[in-house]
């Protein structure tokens, strides 16, 4: 018994999306985001996408690219950089709509729509302008009085955030979906994948299910392949963010991303360069980056 | 309330500001005994982890990143030595953080880019928040840290443009929020205080309506009231005597020396 090989590539799942969706990304900031899988939706013909993130550089090449027109975030950060400078642009230019949550409604919001159940309560809002900017936000009476008071307390009612798919970046995967991450914080990566009709787990390297146990401990095996509809093998896959223990930020690569704010020129140059061209294109190009850099190190060195 | 009231001991005193400010920091924690400690930012790491090194021993920090520790190193550690160097005693990845800021053991010190005299602090956006003119954090973690637990704020800037009249988007809530909500939804609710680097400031004042609103409680060494006053886009509350803040003791000037040895506090408040 095993699960059926769901194995597919960037291009297959993104053509299962269609204009209009609702969908997540996992990860949190300029941390493992399944930044292959983005760079596949940049070069689709996909439009009006409302993008639910602990948002990074996904949501900002997403909105420079005009692919989105609705974002929900607790916040959108390449954490090195505080301010996403393409998430900036087009709030500031009204180019797209957005939700800005509590971090922590995100949440709640994902794991009501895993539960199935139309929302959770939270005292997170209460009295903040969340709940002043984004009217459709509604709050619930408790059914039960508070003990001290007898009261019944108001409450922010968290709506579901039912995605149409998730994309999360994995450490290791096997060929029907479930996975591990080897870093500090699993993020909400498995809540994004359970409240998602359909859920795709790019990985750095897909490994056979009898070595997933032998890989880590049975508390990081915490996607299972009973909610995922497809697993990518994308090795780097989470370039320019990071992915630690397998790799760091690319903290000159981000510099670069983040200054593509500047102009057009500037944006132009950079999907040229690194994203009109495909997933392997990508990865030479980082590569000989690399190589360069480190020679006028080594030729600093000298 | 008077903007020429007579000040004591505010003369320079050989102390970095920096290093005043990390002791005001430090006492805000003063009294939270067992409870996570968790200030944001360079300076205000400094002044808690001070808290936490000498006056209130069994407040917990975090690594900056997904655990609490049990000891208390330096700040601005290179990744190897950060990692080296940390008594890990619980994993707190963020859905964890969640669950403890709303169980509430946790006091926070934020950051904040506007903050009014109730203590509604701005981090979203600049004008109006559909069509921000200047787009920032977004709301982050602050609806959910000031309705749920104790919360201060770092101000490294104090100017009127900080400190304002009133915020272009709360997203921290302050006292007449809190108070507009009733005493059993903000029973959880506290602005301790706000530390700037011209003074400290608290909420142990009320306005006609029994609200709490920002009170000047010191003014750092070499600070003038009427330089505090002159710097606040708000009428600030100004008791009749004013202290000067304090300094360090010689046990909390090694403490800061050994929490920040590369004197990233002076990037946010130059030596003079």
């Amino acid at each position: 018994m095993s699960g059926p090989d769901k194995r597919i590539s960037e291009s297959e799942a993104v053509a299962e999306l269609s204009s209009g969706m609702t969908i997540g990304i996992g990860g949190w900031g300029s941390r493992r985001k399944p930044m292959s899988v983005v760079r596949e939706i940049l070069r689709s013909d996909l439009t009006d996408l409302t993008v639910v993130a602990y948002g990074g550089p996904d949501v900002g090449l997403l909105c420079r690219a005009g692919k989105v027109a609705k974002v929900i975030s607790g916040f959108v950060s390449l954490d090195s950089i505080p301010l996403e400078p393409h998430y900036r642009a087009a709030r500031q230019a009204g180019t797209i709509q957005a939700a800005e949550w509590d971090e922590g409604m995100l949440l709640l919001g994902l794991q009501a729509a895993a539960w199935r159940v139309p929302f959770l309560p939270t005292r997170a809002g209460l009295g903040s302008d969340v709940l002043v900017n984004m009217p459709d936000l509604r709050t619930v009476t408790s059914p039960y009085p508070e003990p001290s008071s007898g009261e019944a307390e108001e409450l922010v009612a968290v709506p579901a955030l039912a995605l149409d798919a998730a994309f999360v970046h994995q450490h290791r995967a096997d060929a029907s979906g479930n996975a591990l991450w080897l870093g500090e914080d699993p993020f909400m990566d498995d809540l994004f994948v359970r409240s998602a009709a359909r859920a795709f787990v790019s990985c750095e390297q897909v490994v056979a299910t009898d070595d997933l146990a032998g890989l880590a401990d049975i508390t990081r095996l915490r996607i299972s392949r009973l909610d995922v509809t497809g697993v990518i093998e994308a090795p780097g896959g989470a370039h320019f963010t990071e992915c630690p223990p397998d790799y760091g930020r690319d903290e000159v690569f981000q510099k670069r991303y983040a200054a593509t704010a500047k102009s057009d020129e500037a944006w132009d140059g950079f999907r040229t360069d690194f994203l009109d061209i495909d997933e392997a294109g990508y990865r030479a190009k980082v590569a000989e980056l690399r190589e360069t850099a480190g020679s006028e190190l080594r030729e600093a060195g000298k | 309330m008077s903007a020429d009231t007579s000040t004591t001991d505010t003369g320079p005193t050989g102390v970095p500001r920096a290093d005043i400010v990390a002791v005001a920091i430090a006492e805000c924690f003063r009294g939270d005994g067992e409870r996570l400690c968790n200030p944001i930012g360079n300076l205000p790491l400094v002044g808690g982890r001070l808290a936490a090194a000498t006056f209130e021993p069994h407040l917990a920090i975090t690594d900056g990143f997904y655990s609490l520790l049990d000891n208390v190193p330096p700040v601005g550690l290179p990744e190897d030595e950060r990692v080296a160097q940390r008594t890990v005693a619980h994993w707190n990845p963020y859905r964890e953080m969640f669950g403890l800021l709303w169980h509430g053991r946790r006091h926070v010190m934020m950051g904040a880019t506007q903050v009014d005299r109730f203590g509604n602090q701005n981090i979203a956006a600049i004008g109006d928040w559909a069509r921000p003119k200047s787009q920032l954090l977004g709301f982050r973690g602050a609806p959910g840290n000031t309705i749920n637990h104790t919360t201060s704020y770092w101000v490294p800037n104090h100017s009127p443009k900080v400190l304002v009249e009133s915020v272009d988007v709360v997203c921290g809530i302050g006292y007449d929020r809190a108070a507009a909500l009733g005493p059993v939804a903000s029973r959880f609710h506290e602005i301790r205080r706000v530390v700037t680097n011209l003074a400290v400031l608290d909420f142990e004042a009320t306005d006609p309506e029994g609200v709490p609103v920002m009170r000047l409680r010191s003014v750092h060494p070499g600070v003038t009231v009427d330089e505090v006053v002159e710097a606040t886009g708000f009428d600030l509350v100004v008791p009749d005597e004013v202290l000067a803040t304090r300094g360090p003791t010689a046990e909390e000037a090694t403490a800061i020396e050994r929490l920040d040895p590369k004197g990233l506090r002076f990037a946010e408040v130059p030596a003079q």
